[in-house]
């Protein structure tokens, strides 16, 4: 099988996951949420990795840090970061890592930020922690990130705890903290999802300026398919917990090629588009997968309009063309996008 | 205006802010500061803002479920705000809510039919338990249910069905207007669509008509026929669908617009990053003059010391804004 981590051309990647699998105790068994994951980052790339509620996007960027909970477990694969296998780390070797080669902007500013330590402490702790620097240092340095995250009057604000912070200037000071060690990965679970439009805009605008000037990779997780366009240099797209296809994010937009993909593609309203004679939007028919009942084979056949007997086997995730890779077994004729909207439109 | 369905004039929600040991009040916050719109009988109406802006607290007002400080409500001919609590329940027959959360509105220890069918029991609609079955049925076939999960709790349902239950509650005493507030934000994209076009044939079926509250502009465009955008407690333009999102008039709308990001990577290169900067302050202290002023990028001496009127026709549109006086 060909795994999507080896498209890069000449050079090994900064992050290559190979056949990762994550698995949860839950009250109805065990639970896969990730199942043979494999996806690759170069150096200072952004990749997005798309998927609605329960397709293991999130899971899949925990595992990459080790930050699983105790009810799941890493069952397989391997993460590949610089050359060395995350998963053979103790825990001391991640906790030297974590915030200082990679770190984590997470969705809730407000819980993810401790409430009792003031905004300096926080943006300085890893600085202190990694570089060994004494807090004076530390606190310059912090105040000197919250600039660059453009936080107005930065060194008196240092003082300030989170809850004197609106949510977007929490977010800031998340990105200043992820900044603090010119990380050479973060990875933004949902970064902006809590947060207003014109701020949404402001921050993701800003996180992209600044990860580009450090050369960092940006692993942005997300549902929203406009941000996806508008930041992300390529694209994964989850479906119950497997990668069903990847593509740079204008092949991706122009040409989708698994049926999952092109029917969610066509079921988003737009902001532009003519709106009247089509006040009914194109659908993906039934309900989001569960994962502790999958069906054999490929878990989008109960939705897709495509699926036929060969989609009781589960689809490998295959090179279509050069950079291209899709898990489906049904291999739409030319003009696929087209034809694979439509017809969801017609399932509908 | 003949046809309109829902009149609000000038409507303020005003809520005292308490201070101290003895709680006096020490002032109070204008969630919603003299908000005037039009409902005509079977359109959608979309409101649109930012957090704070005052869409929720709006809707809320025109069902009383909050006491408007100010204004008038006329719906159906009456106005609303003229009636006792006995009355509004007469009046909550023909006006309905469908909420954002449908894990949250749903109680878990009922059974959908019960949840279904509650409204029809309080308000004595049901001649007998076969009649109140039978109406059961009948709705959750309307919102796309199988009748035979009536026996079951929420819990067994996924977003996209709860939200179908919550609709069919709304739909069982007939309403004529339906308030939904943040309908689909809750649900993955894919579900999205099967509830937006779910709503689209529900008002074609029944002649329905939506205030439709969201944040999220791309499903406000795709649903509403006319779209009123809020700011801080007041409406800074309303405007037909086409016209809002081909001219928009307001730098707040103009704003909006660009910053939501088009899913199409090609389009995204093209078009020039053009953000505004800063948050929306808190509605306990709104800037004065144009509470827009101080993050609109057009900004002149005027915007800070005179609060921009909202005017213009009904059919071309209305503006709040000094760029765009009346008779402009």
């Amino acid at each position: 099988m060909t795994a999507a981590g080896d498209a890069s051309a000449g050079g090994a990647p900064l992050l290559d996951v190979r056949d990762l699998s994550v698995s949860f105790r839950t009250d109805r068994g065990l639970v896969r949420a990730v199942d043979g994951v494999s996806l690759h980052v170069e150096a200072g790339e952004t990749l997005a990795i798309v998927g609605e509620s329960g397709s293991g996007k999130s899971v899949t960027a925990l595992s990459i840090l080790r930050l699983i909970d105790d009810a799941g477990s890493i069952d397989g694969g391997r993460i590949l970061f610089d050359g060395e296998d995350l998963l053979r780390h103790d825990e001391a070797t991640m906790r030297a890592i974590r915030g200082d080669r990679i770190a984590m902007i997470f969705q809730e500013p407000m819980s993810s930020l401790n409430p009792v330590l003031t905004i300096g402490k926080q943006v300085g702790e890893p600085i202190r922690l990694h570089r060994g620097s004494v807090w004076k240092q530390a606190y310059e340095r912090a105040a000197e990130l919250l600039r660059r995250v453009r936080i107005p009057d930065a060194s008196g604000r240092l003082k300030d705890y989170p809850h004197h912070f609106s949510g977007g200037m929490r977010q800031r000071a998340m990105i200043a903290m992820a900044l603090a060690c010119r990380p050479r990965l973060i990875i933004a679970d949902e970064p902006t999802t809590a947060l207003d439009v014109t701020v949404q805009a402001q921050i993701l605008a800003l996180l992209k300026e600044l990860t580009r000037e450090a050369n960092s990779a940006l692993i942005l997780i997300t549902h929203d398919l406009g941000v996806v366009a508008r930041y992300a240099d390529r694209v994964a797209v989850m479906y119950a917990g497997r990668v069903v296809e990847t593509a740079t994010a204008r092949a991706l937009y122009a040409d989708p090629r698994h049926p999952y993909t092109a029917g969610l593609m066509a079921s988003i309203p737009t902001l532009d588009g003519d709106v009247e004679g089509s006040r009914r939007l194109a659908t993906i028919p039934g309900q989001p997968p569960d994962l502790a009942a999958l069906p054999e084979g490929c878990a989008f056949a109960p939705r897709c309009p495509h699926a036929f007997e060969r989609c009781g086997q589960p689809p490998p995730l295959e090179e279509t063309e050069a950079g291209r890779f899709s898990a489906c077994h049904f291999r739409p004729p030319s003009g696929r996008a087209q034809v694979a909207s439509r017809s969801m439109e017609k399932v509908s | 205006m003949t046809d309109a369905l829902l009149q609000v004039q000038d409507l303020k929600v005003h809520f005292p802010v308490r201070e101290g040991l003895l709680q006096r009040e020490a002032g109070s916050v204008k969630a919603v500061d003299g908000v005037s719109f039009e409902l005509r009988r079977g359109e959608t109406f979309g409101l649109v803002g930012e957090s704070g802006c005052g869409k929720s607290t709006t809707a809320l007002a025109v069902l009383r479920m909050i006491e408007p400080t100010a204004g008038r409500i006329v719906f159906e001919g009456e106005d609303v705000t003229e009636h006792t609590a006995a009355g509004m329940r007469t009046i909550r027959r023909r006006m309905q809510m469908v909420y954002q959360d449908p894990f949250g509105a749903l109680n878990p220890r009922m059974k959908v039919q019960d949840i279904i069918g509650e409204p029809l029991v309080v308000h004595g609609l049901a001649k007998d338990r076969s009649a109140w079955r039978a109406r059961i049925s009948e709705l959750m076939d309307l919102v796309g249910l199988l009748p035979d999960m009536a026996d079951r709790y929420p819990h067994e349902f996924s977003g996209g069905q709860r939200q179908r239950i919550g609709i069919a509650r709304a739909l069982a005493l007939e309403p004529s207007l339906v308030i939904c507030d943040e309908p689909v934000s809750a649900l993955d994209v894919s579900i999205q669509a099967q509830v937006i076009n779910l709503l689209v044939e529900l008002q074609e079926r029944l002649g329905l008509t939506y205030l439709f509250i969201a944040h999220d502009l791309s499903v406000v465009r795709h649903i509403s026929d006319r779209i009123g955008v809020m700011y801080l407690g007041r409406i800074v333009e309303v405007a037909d669908r086409d016209t809002l999102f081909k001219n928009p008039r307001h730098p707040y709308t103009q704003a909006l617009l660009n910053a939501v990001p088009l899913p199409d990577p090609e389009l995204e290169s093209r078009r020039p990053e053009n953000l505004i900067a800063g948050e929306v302050p808190s509605v306990r202290n709104p800037p004065p003059g144009c509470r827009f002023h101080p993050r609109c990028p057009k900004v002149m001496e005027v915007c800070s010391q005179e609060v921009p009127i909202l005017h213009g026709e009904e059919a071309t549109g209305q503006v709040a804004c000094h760029l765009h006086p009346p008779g402009d």
